[in-house]
């Protein structure tokens, strides 16, 4: 591998340098992210038809399936950054660990409410034990867990270990969420868009779904910036960079 | 109110379960956006009266019959 990858990630890895990178990165992604989810949901809302069964009630999917991803994504993100936080102790890793948590909770909190309020009609009830909504559940815990985890220590460092090790272990429920409509039989539907062959949905419903995934993947890349903009300040509260901020913020 | 925005808000009969579904979007996605920056804005802010402090007590320090004139008028 060449020389400069290394020392390029390295010097990313820097407080201030990161800091300053994340600044630049999030008004870009939020952006991008606000227009690409308006044009999702003028395509969902109004220009795709209402479905021939469930009429204007799928419209939900525009949102729930999004969200559904983005809590297993950022659960990705979490556990790789989990891993390095614990193996090569880069303090970065341990505040993008811990800065993806609450948004990917709040992503999977959606996905629960929104899953529900498209069950009463749909299958007659907003909850019921299956496997799907278990596991889903169980992953919303999972990072409650890890939130709970982190802030239950005197020292950050070491609280942000400890959860990221929690993070490391509830790994496992990432691929029992994805494969648990084929593992057992659930009432949750089957997947409609899949990597592999075609998918059973129309055209004019699935580009609204694939841009709203694109806008919520960016939502999250600027949201995950201001996190771990602010959890930088405070863990290195008494060095110079951060009292330099502090110093020009008051003045600007 | 025109006709088509009009059957657009009822969705099908299906509007109190796909607009609050929106709300709920919308409201949480504002939350986590907007707590980070609050919560940035107050460190910076505590920060700030932290080194005001300090730099007072240095003050002080260098200046101690200043000061203690000042203690006891």
């Amino acid at each position: 591998m060449a020389n400069w990858i290394p020392l390029w990630l390295h010097k990313l890895s820097s407080p201030p340098v990161f800091y300053r990178f994340a600044g630049t990165l999030r008004p870009w992604a939020i952006a991008l992210a606000l227009l690409l989810g308006l044009a999702a949901l003028y395509g969902g809302l109004v220009l795709a038809p209402p479905d021939y069964q469930q009429g204007d009630d799928y419209r939900i999917i525009f949102i729930h399936v999004p969200c559904a991803w983005m809590g297993l994504f950022i659960y990705g993100v979490m556990g790789i950054a989990a891993f390095i936080a614990l193996v090569w102790r880069i303090k970065l890793a341990e505040v993008v660990a811990m800065a993806s948590a609450p948004i990917g909770a709040a992503f999977t909190f959606i996905t629960l409410v929104t899953g529900s309020l498209w069950g009463i009609r749909m299958w007659g009830t907003w909850w019921t034990w299956d496997a799907r909504l278990t596991s889903e559940l169980v992953l919303l815990f999972l990072y409650l867990g890890v939130i709970a985890l982190y802030h239950s220590f005197e020292d950050r460092r070491q609280g942000a270990r400890t959860a990221a090790f929690l993070a490391l272990i509830g790994i496992v429920n990432v691929p029992i969420v994805h494969f648990s409509v084929n593992w057992w039989n659930t009432l949750h539907q089957g997947s409609t868009i899949k990597l592999l062959g075609p998918s059973t949905i129309a055209p004019s419903m699935l580009w609204p779904l694939l841009t709203m995934m694109v806008a919520t993947k960016l939502y999250y890349v600027a949201s995950l910036c201001s996190r771990v903009r602010a959890d930088l300040l405070s863990l290195e509260g008494g060095k110079d960079w951060v009292r330099q901020i502090a110093e020009n913020e008051v003045r600007g | 109110m025109s006709a088509t925005l009009q059957s657009f808000l009822a969705m099908g009969g299906y509007a109190i379960y796909v607009w609050p579904a929106y709300g709920v979007f919308f409201i949480v996605l504002l939350i986590d956006w907007f707590a980070p920056q609050f919560r940035r804005r107050r460190l910076l802010r505590e920060l700030r009266a932290r080194m005001a402090r300090q730099d007072a007590r240095k003050e002080r320090a260098n200046r101690p019959s200043a000061a203690s004139t000042q203690a006891h008028p």
